[in-house]
Parts: C-alpha cells; sequence; structure tokens
C-alpha cells in the first residue's frame, strides 16, 4: 500500500516533467533525423566533378552521360601533357581520362589524371561505367543483344526461407528488428538505471531518505522507485507505440493487409516516389510476416526483466554515493560492463543468430535481454527461451536482495568511502 | 508506576571496531518531554535511528508501549525529525507533506485535512504550491516540523530542533512543543547538544558520552544531587560581617556568594544576619547547571569528551 504511494509520487513526478514530453517527442525524431540524416549525406554530399575524357576509339564514348555529380566533357582532340596539367590546376577539370584504343579481351589499365584526391567514390563510378561498357561489349562479340543481357540479368529467384516450424523469415527484417530491440534495451537498462541512481542518490544526500524511512521500510521506497521508473519507461514505450501505429497508417506501410489499399492510392495520389508498388507490397508483406504480437511481448518481458536486474545494482550503488554523485560512477563499472558485453555479444547474432557466444548471452541473466532480443525474430527455441526467462527472474530477484542489503546500510551512511569489503558485511550480516 | 511509551534495554550498535551506542538502558514515561544529551558524536544520532525503527540494534531491543517495535504498528505512531533536515526540493510545500501523510498511514483526504490544519496553525498558507527550494532556512525548518507531526504522533523524536532557527521561529515551535505535550499528552524526544536548551523544557533527561549512558533521570532530582551547596544572597547595605562557618566563593560590595558544608543548615547562617539587622534583598540556593555536572561527570575520566558549543 505505502509502495504504492511511492510508485504513484515516482511515476508522476518524472512524467509531468516537461523534459520527460520533451524527450519523449525527440528521440523518435532525433532518431529518424539521425537516419534520414546519414542517409542523406552519403548520397548527397559528393560535390559534383567535370572530367575531362579523350578517346582514341569512339566505341566506348555513350558510356558516359553527364549525371548531377559528374559532368563529362569529350574532348575532340587530345590535349597535351603541359595543357592537360594546366587545365586541372586551374580548375577547369577536377580529373582527366586518357582512353587509349584497347584491347576489350586483355587486362589494361586507365590512367586517371587528378590534382590531388578525387575520391574512391568517382574512381569506382568511372571504373563502373568503363567496365559495364567493356562486358557489354564482350556480350555483343559472343553474339548476346543488349536486350537479351538485361534479361539475363534480371533476377529471377526469390529466397524465402522457413524453419522447421513452418514460419517463413526475412532474415534482413529479422536482423533489423532484433537489432533495433536490442539498442533500444540496451539504452533503457542504462539510460532508466542512471536515473534510479540518481534519484537515489539524490534522496541520500538531501537527507530526505532517512525521514523516509522513518515511515517505511528501506526495501519499499527502494521498490516504489524502480516500479515507478519502469512505469515511466513503459508509458514511453507506449507513447512511441502510438505514435510509430499513428505514422506507419499514415505512410501506409502498416503491416495490417487491410492497410495495403490505402498505401496504393497515397502513391497514385500524386507524389512521386522512388518506390514502386510492388517494393510497397513486398515489405508490408514481409511486415505482416513478423510476428509482432510474439515480440512485442517478450521485449517487454526482456525490458522489465533487465531493467529490474540493473535497476536495483543502481539503486545500491546510489546509495553508496557520498556528497557528490561523482562518487557513484566508479561503482557504476561492474555494473555497465555486462551491460556493454550484452551490447557486443548482440552485434555477433548479426552474423549467425545461433552462434555459440550469442547462445549463451542470451541465456545469462546479465546479457539475456540485450542478446535475446535480438535473436527472437529469427525464431529461438522454446527451451532456450523459458531457461533464458527463468534464470532472468532469478536474475532480478537476486539482485534485489542483494541490493536491498546495501542499500539499507547505504543510504543512511554518510562521510565514509566505502570498499568492497565493507560492502560484503552490509550482505552477509545481515 | 507511570506509563512508558519506550523502553530501551541494553541497547547496542556498534560501527566496525567503532561502539557507537554501548549497553545503554532508559525508559521515556508517556507525555513527558525527553531530553537525550550528549556532546556531538555521542551517540544520540544512532540511538534515535534505532528508536525510530530505521537501524535494528546488534543486541538489546527497544519496547514500543511494552512490545517490540513493528514498523507496520509503529512507524505511524511517531514522528522523526533528524538532525539533517531533508525534503524533496523540487516538490511543492502543501503536496510533499500530503505525500509523507500518506506515507505514514493516512488516506488521502485525512491527509489533506491535516496539512491544511498544520498550514493554516502556523501561518504558512501561503507557501502551499512554493517549492521547498524557493523557501527560507526559517521557513523550510517549520515546514519540516510540520511534516513530522501532521500525521497526529504519539511519540515526536525530535534530534536538535532549533539549530539553525532564528529566535521568533525558535520560540514558536517552542511553544508547540509544550502545547502538543501538556495540552494533547504527547511524548517528545528531545535531544541536543545544547545543554541549557534542555533545562527549560525537559522533565526527564538522558545524558550519554561516547555510546555510554553517564546519567538519567528527572532534571530536578539530577540538580539536587549534584548541588554543590552554593548559596548567593544580597543586602540592602554594604557587606561588613561574615559568619565564620561558611566558605567564601565571591564576595561584592553588598552581595555574597558562599558554600557550606552538607550537614549545615542554612537557616543559621541566615540568622547570623538577620540579627545582625541586615534586610536580605535576594537569597537563593545555586544549583549546577546541567552543562556543569556533565563536564564533571566526564572528567577525570578516560573520555575525553569533545568541546560543547
Amino acid at each position: 500500500m505505502k509502495t504504492l504511494i511511492i510508485i504513484k509520487r515516482e511515476y508522476l513526478t518524472r512524467v509531468k516533467k516537461k523534459s520527460f514530453i520533451l524527450l519523449t517527442l525527440l528521440i523518435p525524431i532525433l532518431m529518424i533525423g539521425l537516419m534520414g540524416g546519414s542517409a542523406y549525406l552519403t548520397t548527397n554530399t559528393i560535390s559534383s566533378k567535370s572530367i575531362a575524357i579523350y578517346n582514341e576509339k569512339s566505341t566506348i564514348e555513350e558510356v558516359f552521360t553527364s549525371t548531377k555529380n559528374i559532368d563529362y566533357t569529350l574532348l575532340d582532340v587530345r590535349p597535351s601533357t603541359d595543357e592537360i596539367h594546366s587545365l586541372i590546376k586551374d580548375g577547369t577539370y577536377d580529373a582527366y581520362l586518357y582512353i587509349p584504343d584497347f584491347n576489350i579481351h586483355k587486362e589494361t589499365q586507365l590512367e586517371l589524371l587528378t590534382h590531388g584526391e578525387i575520391g574512391i567514390e568517382f574512381e569506382q563510378r568511372i571504373f563502373h561505367a568503363i567496365n559495364d561498357k567493356v562486358i557489354a561489349l564482350k556480350m555483343e562479340e559472343a553474339g548476346i543483344s543488349s536486350a537479351k543481357l538485361s534479361e539475363i540479368e534480371k533476377k529471377t529467384i526469390k529466397i524465402n526461407a522457413i524453419n522447421t516450424e513452418g514460419k517463413s523469415s526475412n532474415s534482413e527484417i529479422s536482423l533489423i528488428i532484433g537489432y533495433i530491440s536490442g539498442i533500444v534495451l540496451y539504452f533503457f537498462m542504462l539510460f532508466y538505471g542512471m536515473n534510479v541512481m540518481s534519484s537515489v542518490a539524490e534522496e541520500k544526500t538531501n537527507r530526505i531518505a532517512e525521514i523516509i524511512v522513518s515511515s517505511v521500510r528501506p526495501f519499499q521506497l527502494m521498490l516504489g522507485k524502480i516500479i515507478g521508473v519502469a512505469l515511466v519507461g513503459l508509458t514511453q514505450f507506449l507513447i512511441w507505440a502510438i505514435l510509430l501505429i499513428g505514422i506507419s497508417i499514415v505512410l501506409g506501410i502498416s503491416g495490417l493487409a487491410g492497410q495495403a489499399d490505402i498505401s496504393q492510392e497515397l502513391l497514385s495520389s500524386g507524389q512521386e516516389m522512388p518506390i514502386n508498388q510492388e517494393m510497397i507490397e513486398n515489405i508490408a508483406q514481409i511486415i505482416s510476416q513478423v510476428n509482432w504480437l510474439h515480440i512485442t511481448l517478450w521485449f517487454i518481458f526482456y525490458f522489465l526483466g533487465g531493467y529490474f536486474l540493473y535497476a536495483a545494482l543502481f539503486a545500491a550503488v546510489g546509495s553508496l554515493v557520498n556528497e557528490n554523485a561523482q562518487e557513484g560512477q566508479q561503482y557504476t563499472i561492474p555494473i555497465t560492463i555486462p551491460i556493454i558485453l550484452g551490447f557486443l555479444i548482440m552485434t555477433s547474432t548479426m552474423q549467425d543468430p545461433n552462434n555459440n557466444i550469442a547462445v549463451f548471452g542470451s541465456i545469462f541473466p546479465m546479457t539475456s535481454p540485450i542478446v535475446m532480443m535480438a535473436r527472437i525474430p529469427y525464431g529461438v527455441p522454446t527451451w532456450q527461451l523459458l531457461l533464458s526467462a527463468s534464470l532472468l527472474i532469478i536474475g532480478f530477484i537476486a539482485t534485489t536482495w542483494l541490493a536491498a542489503k546495501i542499500y539499507r546500510t547505504g543510504i543512511l551512511m554518510y562521510g565514509k568511502k566505502i570498499n568492497f569489503k565493507e560492502l560484503g558485511r552490509w550482505i552477509w550480516k545481515s | 508506576m507511570e506509563d512508558k511509551i519506550i523502553e530501551v534495554i541494553n541497547l547496542k550498535k556498534h560501527f566496525s571496531a567503532h561502539k557507537a551506542v554501548d549497553d545503554i538502558s532508559f525508559s521515556i514515561p508517556k507525555g513527558k518531554i525527553f531530553g537525550l544529551l550528549g556532546p556531538n558524536g555521542a551517540g544520540k544520532s544512532t540511538l534515535l535511528r534505532m528508536i525510530t525503527g530505521i537501524n535494528y540494534p546488534d543486541e538489546g531491543q527497544v519496547l514500543f508501549d511494552g512490545k517490540a517495535f513493528d514498523t507496520r504498528i509503529h512507524h505511524q505512531r511517531l514522528g522523526y525529525m533528524p538532525e539533517e533536515r531533508g525534503l524533496y526540493k523540487k516538490m511543492k510545500t502543501g503536496e510533499q507533506i500530503i505525500y509523507l501523510a500518506q506515507l505514514k498511514g493516512l488516506n488521502k483526504q485525512e491527509a489533506v485535512d491535516a496539512t491544511q490544519y498544520w498550514f493554516d496553525r502556523l501561518g504558512m498558507h501561503s507557501w502551499w504550491d512554493k517549492k521547498v527550494e524557493d523557501l527560507s532556512k526559517g521557513m523550510s525548518q517549520k515546514l519540516q516540523f510540520v511534516s513530522t507531526v501532521v500525521h497526529n504522533p504519539d511519540l515526536l523524536i525530535l534530534d536538535e530542533p532549533f539549530s539553525g532557527l532564528d529566535p521568533v521561529n525558535a520560540s514558536i515551535l517552542k511553544d508547540e512543543i509544550f502545547r502538543l505535550a501538556e495540552e494533547e499528552g504527547k511524548t517528545i524526544i528531545f535531544s541536543t547538544h545544547r545543554m541549557e536548551q534542555v533545562e527549560e523544557i525537559c522533565d526527564t533527561i538522558v545524558l550519554i558520552n561516547l555510546g555510554k549512558k553517564i546519567l538519567g533521570g528527572e532534571v530536578d532530582a539530577i540538580k539536587q544531587n549534584f548541588k554543590k551547596h552554593l548559596f548567593e544572597i544580597s543586602f540592602d547595605k554594604t557587606l561588613q560581617d561574615l559568619p565564620a562557618n561558611i566558605f567564601i566563593i565571591e564576595k561584592k560590595e553588598n552581595s555574597l556568594i558562599y558554600k557550606l558544608e552538607e550537614n549545615q543548615n542554612p537557616n543559621n547562617i541566615l540568622k547570623f544576619w538577620i540579627d545582625k539587622d541586615y534586610t536580605i534583598l535576594n537569597y537563593q540556593e545555586i544549583l549546577p547547571s546541567l552543562n556543569e555536572i556533565f563536564i564533571e561527570l566526564v572528567q577525570g575520566t578516560d573520555s575525553v569528551a569533545r568541546a560543547f558549543v
């Protein structure tokens, strides 16, 4: 009952803060912005270059059609070395490519004259442009027309991986979902764990703790705080889920089959999108194949389990802080290391979600929330899930028990640096 | 025998090698103002934390109304104001007191009513929506006091309640403490190192030093026990005659401080001056202050008391 009052206060004071509302709305915007921004940067930051070309043989002229980023100038007369050097130095051209009359069946080295570095991106483009043409020429020689070639090159096979339980899986989408869930869990455990820690440290340093524990047991105070903060986290997820569903309905990339029409309508309603209808349908189909309910439920479980496990430890650390909060940093290292380890193991699931380390990491309670979440979208054997889940429950009960012992003594202990030997005494003595 | 609200029996608490509380026993009568005295570091706060159930004793026990301390029953019956004050700085004052009252077991409505009662009583209503961090030090001390009494506890434990208070607020608080004890029958434990405060407030005291109880009982009885048979007298004219059997401590033109032997009758001395036709304007026995008693007690022992402020 008293714990409920504490939960309510911890929850409300956080949720009512302007910073909570701001962060909740800003984080998705920031993430989308970051993803969009980096995508934009990789495609659009290349400045336009002009390249002069002298071609001895005119067969591969047509390759060089100018694009937004590369402006090709075909020279009629081959420039002298001095001439082209000065043209490049004064910036008329960024590079000069001389294409000799070469045998397409022999290895040939073409020289690209530049002033300073031109960048691998341009080199690659030019390389591909010429190489594609050379291959086409060879094909023609072999009697294959370009129409035939594009027919040959068309990828007509698609892989639909189906696991033994008869569910079709999609590696890319699993990877993305798993990765995002893992990262979100990683940040949440750290972020909310730290939040619990600083809040405990604050109660200790401003001495309200002593007053509260004359009304409730220290364990109730600790638990109330941990649960209150967990609810704040869930609220944040809920808001994001609502936002996500809202946005995906608007964008029409919803997993719900019925929404496909809307997406088509949206597409045909004018705005030109670089995605065709088939792709949208594909994505929609893939998304609808993902077992969202399964993933969401496990996500909530691992969020709560992992959070409780670490929040209790963070609370214990907060209770050790003396006058300044920086002091807590040294104690957080033993806690943050397994979290970071979990994150590292998670990245290994990208190669193979069932590698030994990943399987171990997804069962060991200190790392399981992050690692298991990355594995779940691929499908995990039931026994592993159950083992991992029960170990996590045991794990958080154990850390809560441990933390309660430290916390009870720690919040009332002032002006004394506490070493690990002393901590051991607190744990085993009572 | 009068009712005891608290009985402390052979209480011990060690921190590593340091004995914070070393075998202390005493009891606190119901409805009285009880002083827990001792210099800084004597173990007062540790003792109070065990009485409030915050810390567990290593040995011995605390009985509340004759029963072992049980947080579920007794938390609600006591109000504790620790030496180091603390409130949530970012929380509004009204909200905060309501919250603390609820933690003591009051329901929402009771908590609101009690908070309003105390805010009215101490003229704090205009602070209701202010955050604690915006209050002055005196204001937040008053608020702290309200947080201690809001749930109408039977036992109030006040650790250095007047420290940092200006004289006006200190006297308001003192009046409230007296009123709670006398009119509402509350028991008050008043812990301090300022002995002179205790003499005017407390009925009974316990004096501790370095974790040990060195003295306990009613203030008046203690003073009688430690009295030095000193008397102060003043006359209407210049003092010229002195009785032979007194020990002069201090002599002024028309007043005198003197000491008698324990078996001497003070009236005989007075008679000496009356017979000599002196008019006695003032006559009283000088009782020792608790501070003097304390210093006398700890002097000559191995334990060196830290200086009193």
